[in-house]
């Protein structure tokens, strides 16, 4: 003030070169510096973070997807009495696989490779392995087979570098036997009590089933949900309510979603227990929310004069938004679509309430039988006291991971896509 | 609101004003619409009093007035898109071809197809150029096939002048042209419907010269096909594109008649005030 006020109330003319001009420039400048530096180091943080827990989840989850193998000569004509390949082709080979008593066939194997005890070396799997890889090509039974085999949970541990003494003993000696294979049965496999036989398909399938029943249902109801109240809907008292009833209702805690499916649709309506049905169905309650709010401002962000347009040209109300609206908040409302459906993937509590935290050791071949899904089935392996768990609940992480990226980046390319139509 | 406003809101209260018939009248030939005694209320706001105007084949009829006179409000009575106002409320008697477009069993979306309407922005969809033209056509199954309705488009575009600019990127996005394309497509879009009659909501008010001398030329020669009403603000372009001219004011129709009888012998005081430029 000192430089521009006077004694005689004229007004000085402003040094833009004084002291304090200067002192408030650098001041300024010192300002913008600290801003930059700050957002700056919060991106760097939070991408550190990101980059640490994926290098860790690689790290353990990796091995997850590998299994510790031992080689196995089996001498199948001796075994099998002179069985011929021809027999075992067709869809019902594997049954008949187990009527010529395969385990015992590979059991006998081992014990006359490894001692008595090398039964407690592989996997109580490995003879499925063998009825796999017999599936796969028969003619191995009319010849003396070497396979790879996997071996027992501990020693499986062990041999990656985390076991216990007595299973480390065990690895040294069998070091120049021991190879590492890719584990096809994590990606083929459902759940099962033996860490070596698990896999993450059931689950995989189980999300997926769900995933479908809850988009199949929160994605029209919401969207057109959002269009009558946006479009159609009367602005008074009644709209107003639903409309904080609709905001609450995103808010609420999942579990509570968790215990209406229980009591709604268990209870009262009856259906089944731990199916993807009812989990798709409480999903679904729980997104419809975000779509709907997603929506509506997606349909309000659409420029009026679009709608006058097609109403001057006599389209009707329904073409109006059929034809102009919608297609313009389309990219909008997959927006909130993806956050929806990416909460919705993630969501473990809910879905504990209605049953899906079951052991399935079957993948569900449809809406109404029985099945788990990824997020549960990682908190159940992360539950196991088997070592061997640590990894697949790290892998059945990534695998979650990828799915939810999957889902993602097709949401984005069918966003963009309808944008550019546009 | 300054006292005079105050002074005038009550003298057009007072009976003397009402329009006679001459004073309505269109013209020659019979009237395209009709208009008699119409009000609109927003809520409990009075924005239209009792207007009476004839619109006819033959002419260009402007209306012209200060800034929230109700011009426009009119306008949009004439095909009913007040109606998307919820708190609007029209009463009076408005026909086209002698039929009550407010009567329960008017179909206004055969209406809004019968009186187009170009809007104050350049509206297109946001689609290409053709689409943009085939759009109403389309919904109203004015073409039986691909080749009658390439035609419409073409007939169209040609009509606003715009084809020999655009035949060549028809593909191309209507938004993608200039301000002044863009209400020329407008106009084009309007056309394609087949209306009787053509709206224009301050068609010119977001271009520049050039393009609004283009408009300007585009309605001189559509004149005659459609009864086309135009509301503006810019008294020289009501001169010069209109051969009638209404002149609002606060809600109420001063003056209406012949546009060189509205702009050089004014008979209401208050039109020769804001013709001169005394306010508004």
């Amino acid at each position: 003030m000192n430089n521009v006020a006077t004694t005689s109330g004229v007004r000085r003319p402003t040094d833009w070169q004084s002291d304090a001009m200067q002192k408030r420039i650098a001041k300024r400048y010192a300002a913008e510096r600290r801003f930059k530096a700050l957002g700056l180091t919060a991106i760097v943080l939070s991408a550190g973070f990101l980059a640490f827990l994926l290098l860790v989840m690689m790290g353990n989850g990796l091995r997850g997807f590998t299994q510790t193998e031992l080689p196995l000569e089996i001498d199948f004509p001796a075994m099998t009495g002179g069985a011929s390949a021809s027999q075992y082709e067709g869809p019902d080979a594997d049954a008949k696989l187990r009527a010529l008593g395969l385990q015992d066939i590979v059991n006998t194997s081992i014990e006359l490779q490894y001692g008595d005890e090398g039964t407690e070396l592989f996997s109580g799997g490995a003879w499925r392995a063998v009825s796999n890889a017999i599936l796969d090509d028969p003619a191995l039974l009319e010849q003396t087979a070497t396979l790879s085999l996997p071996v027992e949970s501990e020693l499986d541990v062990a041999y990656k570098g985390d076991g216990n003494p007595e299973a480390e003993r065990k690895v040294e000696e069998l070091s120049d036997q021991l190879g590492t294979g890719f584990n096809w049965n994590f990606l083929g496999n459902s759940d099962a009590t033996d860490p070596m036989q698990v896999g993450i398909w059931g689950a995989l399938k189980g999300s997926l089933i769900t995933m479908f029943v809850t988009l199949a249902l929160a994605f029209p109801i919401g969207v057109l949900a959002a269009l009558y109240l946006e479009e159609y809907a009367p602005k008074n008292r009644y709209t107003d309510m639903i409309e904080v009833s609709i905001n609450n209702l995103a808010a609420v805690p999942s579990i509570i979603f968790g215990l209406l499916g229980l009591a709604v649709f268990l209870n009262l309506f009856g259906l089944p227990r731990s199916a993807a049905l009812v989990g798709g169905l409480t999903l679904a309650l729980m997104t419809m929310p975000v779509i709907v709010i997603s929506g509506r401002n997606a349909v309000k962000a659409v420029p009026p004069s679009i709608r006058e347009a097609a109403l001057g040209v006599g389209a009707s109300p329904i073409q109006v938004v059929f034809h102009h609206v919608l297609p313009l908040a389309l990219p909008g409302i997959l927006t909130g679509t993806i956050i929806g459906m990416a909460r919705a993937l993630g969501e473990t509590a809910p879905l504990l309430m209605i049953g899906m935290r079951a052991f399935i050791a079957t993948p569900p071949d449809g809406v109404t039988d029985p099945a788990t899904v990824l997020p549960v089935q990682i908190f159940l392996w992360s539950d196991e006291v088997n070592r061997g768990f640590v990894e697949k609940t790290s892998a059945a992480i990534i695998v979650l991971l990828i799915f939810l990226l999957t889902m993602n980046a097709v949401a984005i390319y069918l966003r963009n896509r309808f944008e550019t139509r546009w | 609101m300054t006292d005079m406003q105050t002074a005038e809101m009550a003298d057009n209260n007072s009976p003397s004003t009402e329009s006679t018939l001459s004073e309505i009248s269109a013209g020659d030939g019979p009237p395209k619409m009709t208009t008699r005694n119409v009000n609109v209320f927003y809520g409990e706001k009075q924005a239209i009093k009792d207007v009476s105007i004839d619109v006819n084949m033959d002419n260009v009829t402007a209306f012209i007035g200060p800034s929230g006179c109700g011009k426009s409000t009119f306008l949009r009575c004439l095909n009913r898109m007040n109606d998307t106002i919820p708190i609007a409320k029209v009463t009076g008697d408005i026909t086209l071809e002698g039929e009550d477009i407010y009567a329960p069993q008017m179909d206004v979306v055969q209406l809004r197809a019968r009186v187009g309407m170009v809007f104050q922005k350049p509206n297109p969809f946001p689609k290409s150029i053709y689409d943009n033209i085939a759009y109403g056509p389309k919904i109203h199954g004015l073409a039986t096939g691909k080749e009658e309705l390439d035609q419409i488009v073409e007939n169209s575009l040609q009509r606003a002048g715009l084809w020999g600019e655009v035949k060549d990127r028809l593909q191309d996005s209507g938004t993608a042209l200039s301000g002044g394309q863009q209400q020329r497509l407008c106009i084009a879009r309007a056309i394609a419907v087949d209306p009787e009659v053509i709206l224009m909501d301050e068609p010119c008010s977001a271009l520049d010269p050039i393009a609004t001398a283009k408009i300007e030329e585009l309605i001189h020669e559509i004149r005659g096909k459609y009864a086309i009403v135009i509301v503006t603000h810019n008294m020289q372009q009501a001169a010069r594109v209109s051969q009638r001219t209404a002149f609002f004011h606060l809600g109420t129709l001063v003056e209406y008649g012949v546009t060189s009888d509205i702009f050089t012998n004014p008979v209401q005081d208050k039109t020769r005030d804001y013709i001169t430029g005394r306010y508004g």
